[in-house]
């Protein structure tokens, strides 16, 4: 197998792990003195600890610092849910959004050779290291009313930015990379005989694609959707900067973290980030399911 | 094809043309102005400074928890394996709450800390603090591959030739992970410049002092100063491509060095 | 996945049928108002409902003053504006969004409440800050948002001033006077509220200039043990005033229920909720049962001291005016 160094972090799943428990249960030859490992060790579960373990207790134990009714309560109030209502819906388009424009172009660069491949793959890659805060700007400039498209959609009544569509774009735009990063070095790996073979076996385009194409990315669609819904659904930045923060109506989950955190209310605001951090411990389990699966489809 | 760049071209291309067409309105002189004024220059030292160093803590932690993770057999390795994904798929905005209430003067660590004359939130401590958070994924699961790959044989050889086990790892282990340990470290600064959700709850905020560049543009933006904002906005940009695109040459770089099995 | 969003999207539909109002108002407002119009909102709510039998939803949005026209200018769909100066809602104006007589279409200037600048300090005031003139001192850190985009800031701006003018006699000195007072201030937040988290939960600074009505909430919220409030002898008279935006309330019918909205302020309620709230009422009889809660200060107008707020903003907000002379960077 080729080098597969993954690119984006956790964009593609990491190698067969049952080959490393072989090599790393492999001589004594490869291996440090007892105390090299234990301090490692200690490091490394320190470090996990403090930046990792306590952030993620804080959150809960503050969520529950008055109790689990007023917990309860504070999840409840209308413009709580409304904003897991809001992020649901943005989530859900936009990941759908990003589900089909990533299969289609992990599709283009995995199974054809053209120049400038680097190039464009970089161009793919770029949502995810540009500031959220500028991907939120790059809106403003075109869909404000002193933006470019500004005074046609005011003409026109259509109202972008400060609404739905606005934090959609947004976030899509944020989520951009995901699908298709996970799925390019999969198609690569696979090539393109399946899909010849059934070609010259009589299949049409599309049906190679559902027949054969997609059977075996399935686990690695689900791989970048996961990612692409958990990044979708806490998005704060870029979101913050089209939304017009109405509350009930385009304050998302996140913002409405900060929101009642400026408002000194840390019991709501904290709980409503527990159901966030929820939300990222179940998208590691998950995920941890879904490398499983892939190792397997693995040769 | 054309449905792959149409698309990008929506979603990505023409928003980002957007941001340069409206930085080509100003004059050189009004861009260099605004990019040499005392704030704007802090801010970016900053962003860029905190960054980079959060990245080398990042690169150096993530190498050793790498180790740990792949060579190592301790109670809780899969659990500890499996958190290493939580700053990836926890939303900014509540890292940056639980950090700051983790390391305000009252928090659990920011308590003792600040017994020991050490203050971390709303310093820019915080902003490394936070910085050094998001990032940790990064090298962490960049290298974690790698090392999973490396050939034992070459280990075994290096031993049989008579190298002790230190030069084995300085001269032969690490070589093999530059790549992805480079990889690691652009990842890592490159997401640590852009932060701006779980920066802004722990930062002071103070202009010159903590106030990071991404604040700095969306401070711009509630000013009405759109110049000042796109100009930050497409210096960030630019470096964050030439990150991204060193990184994709990185990789093809890696892999004609590695041959295919 | 689709599994999973399926339910919720048909959940969402179905909730969103079930809570819809008759009538729906979006009012954009300035910073510390937050707890202000959550109790207005309720209470006027209720009231037309009694009244009309219809049910009504008012959407708030919060933030510093000047961003929030801007937003409204930049296509925020604003029913009303409730904005911390009249100048914020002549820019509004100005594009064409609503009249630009639009402080004369209610009275009190369209401010039924109004309220004024004073000191939030640390407990004791160890610093005994008791006028504007104790600012100055060395060593001490002043914490106010930023003039540019918080209408609070430009208040306190404008107290200081109005302070220095009258005491030291001439326009230069004043201008001297908030130019050393600017070199005390460490941090500028974006909006009032960023000034007090930034001041009672991160730490910063020896005193606040904050809206009365903040400062008493900062207390109420934190504690008396934490924060004392300095009313300093004289101060600015705050008038944050209220306008319709014609051209969002035409084009979604809301008119009428928009000027009740405003309206419903000059009632004997709607002054009860604004004195509750720490907001100085309008009304004589009101502002006599709760002359108490606020403390004696010697209040100047905009009008008096500068001639109106287009050329106080002109002189001193404005690109390259006074503040920009003043706090360079």
């Amino acid at each position: 197998m080729t080098m597969q160094l993954t690119h984006s972090v956790s964009l593609t799943p990491p190698a067969d792990k049952a080959r490393a428990r072989a090599s790393a249960a492999a001589a004594g030859i490869r291996t440090e003195p007892k105390l090299v490992r234990i301090a490692v060790i200690t490091l490394a579960v320190l470090f996990l600890t403090v930046f990792v373990v306590l952030p993620l207790v804080v959150v809960f134990a503050q969520a529950f610092s008055k109790g689990i009714a007023a917990y309860l309560a504070a999840l409840s109030e209308p413009e709580a849910q409304s904003a897991i209502r809001l992020t649901l819906l943005v989530a859900a388009i936009s990941v759908g959004l990003n589900l089909l424009f990533g299969v289609i172009a992990a599709w283009a660069i995995a199974k054809f050779e053209f120049n400038g491949k680097t190039f464009l793959i970089s161009l793919i890659d770029l949502p995810f290291s540009v500031s959220p805060v500028i991907s939120g700007l790059v809106f403003v400039l075109l869909f404000g009313a002193q933006g470019y498209w500004g005074a046609w959609l005011r003409e026109h009544d259509i109202q972008i930015l400060f609404a739905v569509p606005g934090i959609v774009l947004a976030t899509t735009f944020v989520t951009f990379p995901f699908v298709a990063r996970a799925l390019i070095p999969l198609m690569q790996e696979q090539g393109t005989q399946e899909e010849e073979a059934a070609i010259s076996l009589g299949a049409s385009g599309l049906q190679t694609f559902f027949r054969v194409t997609l059977p075996n990315i399935k686990w690695g669609v689900l791989y970048g959707v996961l990612l692409c819904n958990a990044r979708a659904m806490g998005e704060f930045g870029a979101v913050s900067v089209v939304s017009g923060h109405i509350r009930g109506e385009t304050n998302t989950m996140p913002l409405f973290v900060e929101i009642l955190y400026n408002e000194y209310q840390f019991v709501a605001a904290f709980g409503i980030a527990s159901l966030l951090a929820m939300l990222a411990l179940v998208t590691l389990v998950i995920k941890a399911i879904l490398e499983r699966h892939l190792d397997e489809g693995q040769p | 094809m054309g449905l792959t760049l149409t698309w990008l071209s929506v979603i990505v291309l023409i928003p980002l043309a957007g941001l340069f067409l409206r930085t080509l309105e100003l004059s050189p002189e009004q861009f260099w102005s605004i990019l040499s004024s005392r704030r704007t220059l802090n801010a970016l030292r900053i962003s860029f400074g905190l960054a980079f160093a959060a990245a080398c803590v990042n690169l150096v932690m993530g190498t050793i928890i790498v180790w740990a993770l792949v060579r190592y057999r301790f109670p809780g390795r899969r659990l500890f394996d499996a958190i290493v994904d939580v700053p990836f798929a926890l939303p900014t905005a509540v890292a940056g709450v639980a950090l700051t209430a983790l390391f305000a003067e009252k928090g659990w660590l920011g308590a003792p800390l600040a017994e020991l004359g050490v203050k971390v939130a709303f310093t820019p401590i915080g902003i490394f603090v936070a910085m050094v958070f998001i990032g940790i994924p990064f090298v962490v699961r960049t290298v974690q591959p790698v090392l999973l790959d490396l050939d034992p044989e070459i280990e075994e050889a290096a031993a049989c030739l008579g190298a002790n086990r230190w030069h084995t790892i300085v001269r032969v282990i690490l070589p093999s992970l530059t790549p992805a340990l480079l990889t690691g470290l652009a990842l890592a600064f490159a997401r640590a410049v852009g932060e701006y959700g779980s920066v802004i709850f722990i930062a002071g905020n103070l202009p010159n002092v903590s106030e990071i560049a991404p604040l700095l543009i969306v401070i711009r933006l509630s000013e009405f100063r759109y110049a000042d904002a796109t100009a930050i906005a497409v210096v960030m940009l630019v470096v964050s491509f030439v990150i991204i695109f060193a990184v994709n040459r990185l990789q093809r770089w890696a892999r004609s060095r590695i041959p295919a099995d | 996945m689709i599994r999973r969003i399926l339910p919720a999207v048909a959940g969402l539909l179905y909730a969103g049928a079930g809570f819809a109002a008759d009538v729906s108002l979006l009012n954009v407002s300035y910073d510390p108002t937050r707890e202000l119009y959550a109790e207005f909102n309720k209470a006027f709510a209720g009231a037309y409902q009694k009244e009309s039998g219809k049910r009504i939803e008012i959407k708030q949005s919060h933030g510093g003053s000047g961003s929030q026209a801007r937003s409204v200018i930049d296509g925020l769909q604003a029913d009303v504006v409730t904005l911390a100066l009249a100048y914020d809602i002549d820019a509004i104006a100005a594009r064409g969004l609503l009249a630009t007589d639009w402080q004369k279409r209610l009275s009190e200037n369209a401010s039924p409440y109004t309220s004024t600048i004073v000191f939030l300090v640390r407990k004791g005031n160890p610093k005994t800050i008791k006028d504007w003139d104790d600012l100055i001192k060395p060593g001490v850190a002043v914490i106010t948002p930023n003039p540019k985009t918080s209408g609070g800031a430009r208040w306190n701006y404008l107290a200081a001033w109005g302070f220095a003018q009258k005491k030291f006699g001439s326009a230069d000195k004043a201008k001297q006077f908030v130019s050393d007072l600017y070199q005390h201030v460490p941090v500028l937040d974006t909006g009032a509220r960023g000034a007090t988290v930034t001041f009672v939960e991160r730490g910063v600074g020896d005193v606040l200039l904050a809206w009365e009505n903040e400062a008493f909430l900062a207390q109420r919220e934190f504690g008396k043990d934490k924060f004392e409030i300095v009313a300093p002898p004289q101060s600015i008279l705050a008038e944050p005033p209220l306008a319709v935006v014609d051209k969002v309330v035409d084009k979604k019918g809301t008119r009428a229920v928009a000027e009740a909205y405003l309206k419903y302020w000059y009632t004997k309620e709607g002054q009860e909720i604004a004195a509750r709230n720490s907001y100085r009422p309008r009304d004589p009889e009101i502002a006599k049962k709760h002359e108490n809660s606020f403390a004696k200060v010697e209040l100047f107008t905009i009008d008096d001291a500068f001639g109106g707020w287009s050329k106080a903003q002109r002189e001193h907000f404005s690109d390259g005016g006074v503040f920009d002379q003043i706090y360079k960077n």
